[in-house]
């Protein structure tokens, strides 16, 4: 069957992948997957798969790099050669550049970087596999391997992205939804401080898609910040054995 | 007495009570304190106490620490203290007296890998901390063995009015000392004893959030002294 005779929405409601139009993929997070970074963590949602790891505070590689009143906080997300179908060069692309950006931002108010002026706090985030999502599933991911690294945070970040596909609103995009779809909405907030800290929207929704869309990503990143505590205190309870 | 597990952006409430060192670890907004990392909140006698799960060592003038000589320069050492700032320590401070660069050398004196205690002499953020061993008991570490942990978990091997601390000693004969910055020096006359206090410094680490701690550790070490036939 080729792409173009996939349908998006099927005629018994549901999406392609046979979920509902506001059902996540199952979602899945680690914390602790590396040993030689201070904190990391693994997050998928479906196949989109990212893995986070955190360094520092620690001195900046360059001297000119030193802010003088806070923590420098810097973030590369990078796909992996075989994150994708085709080939993708290791090179940083354009988009990993803006996204490394759109990402950092999601954490310059969160991250309480003026306890530590003068150092680095660097955040890298592979995508492993690709499908999808994964700026923000890269955010969740950062905010896990912050946490885990004992990073002083305002409170813990998620993200999911809102797509509409034939007429339709749908929670988090696949790759399929988001190639064909009409407008994919990435949203990452803090919900314990009421924040939204990542917004961005391609392609065209109307006022009452754009509230309902961004009330459904709310609701799901509610949730998904209610997994991350949990994760981080299982780690714990685990230990306390 | 109880005890849970807390992670940032969890509201704490209004009387909890934080450890003098650990202010960075809670947060205050609208009149309303945060936690701002993962910790335990225990509730003991009428009051709630907010313990962070890790930290982040941050030198304060006064504090003795354990160093490692990173890298010598011409007037002074680069020596790391397990923090973001990497500490200085002066020729001047370490010799007592008049140094040339020209006919001696410095890392004849301490070179790169040596372990030494010293004293925060000032810190203030703007610069790198500054190290001081002009005082009885510092200056290089030449015997024993170095363990690095969490600084968040040194209160716990130390204990309440250093029950922990006093118990290693007393069943492993052993001469301990646990520098605020996490790093913890070991020294026995028996060197069998020495992976012994290692493995219970771990077993404290790993386990610092659970009760009755002090009780397990000494039996731990009951058993790996009578399984290793060490007295």
């Amino acid at each position: 069957m080729g792409k173009a005779e996939v349908k998006l929405i099927r005629e018994d409601g549901l999406r392609h992948d046979g979920r509902r139009p506001d059902e996540m993929r199952p979602v899945r997070m680690e914390i602790g997957v590396l040993h030689n970074s201070d904190g990391s963590a693994l997050v998928s949602y479906g196949r989109t798969t990212v893995l986070a790891a955190v360094y520092g505070p620690r001195e900046p590689p360059q001297r000119f790099m030193i802010l003088p009143d806070r923590a420098l906080l810097r973030v590369r997300y990078h796909m992996a050669p075989f994150s994708t179908s085709e080939r993708k060069s290791p090179a940083p692309s354009r988009r990993e550049i803006e996204l490394s950006k759109v990402i950092r931002e999601a954490f310059e108010d969160i991250v309480l970087t003026h306890l530590y002026p003068r150092t680095a706090i660097d955040v890298f985030i592979e995508v492993l596999q690709a499908d999808g999502g994964t700026r923000t599933v890269a955010v969740t991911a950062a905010s896990l391997a912050l946490a885990d690294a004992g990073i002083p945070m305002k409170a813990l970040v998620a993200g999911v992205a809102v797509g509409k596909v034939e007429g339709v609103l749908v929670l988090d995009v696949d790759e399929l939804e988001d190639g064909s779809g009409e407008a994919d909405l990435p949203i990452a907030g803090a919900p314990d401080i009421g924040k939204i800290t990542l917004f961005q929207l391609n392609g065209v929704l109307t006022d009452e898609e754009l509230k309902a869309g961004v009330d459904m990503a709310w609701k799901t990143i509610q949730r998904l910040v209610e997994m991350e505590k949990e994760v981080l205190r299982s780690k714990y309870m685990v230990e306390a054995r | 007495m109880s005890r849970r597990i807390v992670v940032p952006g969890e509201p704490l409430p209004p009387n909890v009570v934080v450890r003098e060192r650990e202010h960075d670890y809670v947060y205050e907004q609208d009149g309303r304190k945060y936690a701002a990392v993962v910790g335990v909140l225990e509730e003991r006698s009428g009051t709630t106490v907010f313990i962070p799960l890790q930290s982040i060592y941050v030198p304060r003038p006064g504090d003795i620490v354990i160093g490692l000589v990173v890298s010598v320069g011409i007037l002074n050492w680069y020596v790391d203290i397990n923090s973001p700032y990497t500490a200085v320590l002066t020729v001047s401070d370490y010799l007592g007296r008049p140094y040339n660069p020209q006919v001696d050398e410095l890392s004849k004196y301490l070179p790169v890998g040596t372990y030494l205690k010293a004293k925060i002499a000032a810190f203030d953020k703007t610069r790198n901390p500054l190290l001081t061993v002009q005082e009885e008991g510092l200056g290089r570490i030449s015997e024993g063995k170095i363990v690095e942990v969490d600084p968040a978990k040194i209160p716990r091997v130390i204990g309440k009015k250093g029950s922990m601390l006093s118990m290693l000693k007393e069943e492993t004969g052993c001469d301990i000392f646990a520098a605020v910055n996490g790093r913890i020096h070991v020294r026995c006359s028996n060197p069998e004893m020495e992976p012994i206090v290692v493995l219970a410094i771990r077993m404290i680490e790993e386990q610092a959030h659970t009760f009755g701690l002090t009780d397990r550790v000494k039996k731990y070490i009951e058993e790996l002294k009578s399984a290793r036939g060490v007295r």
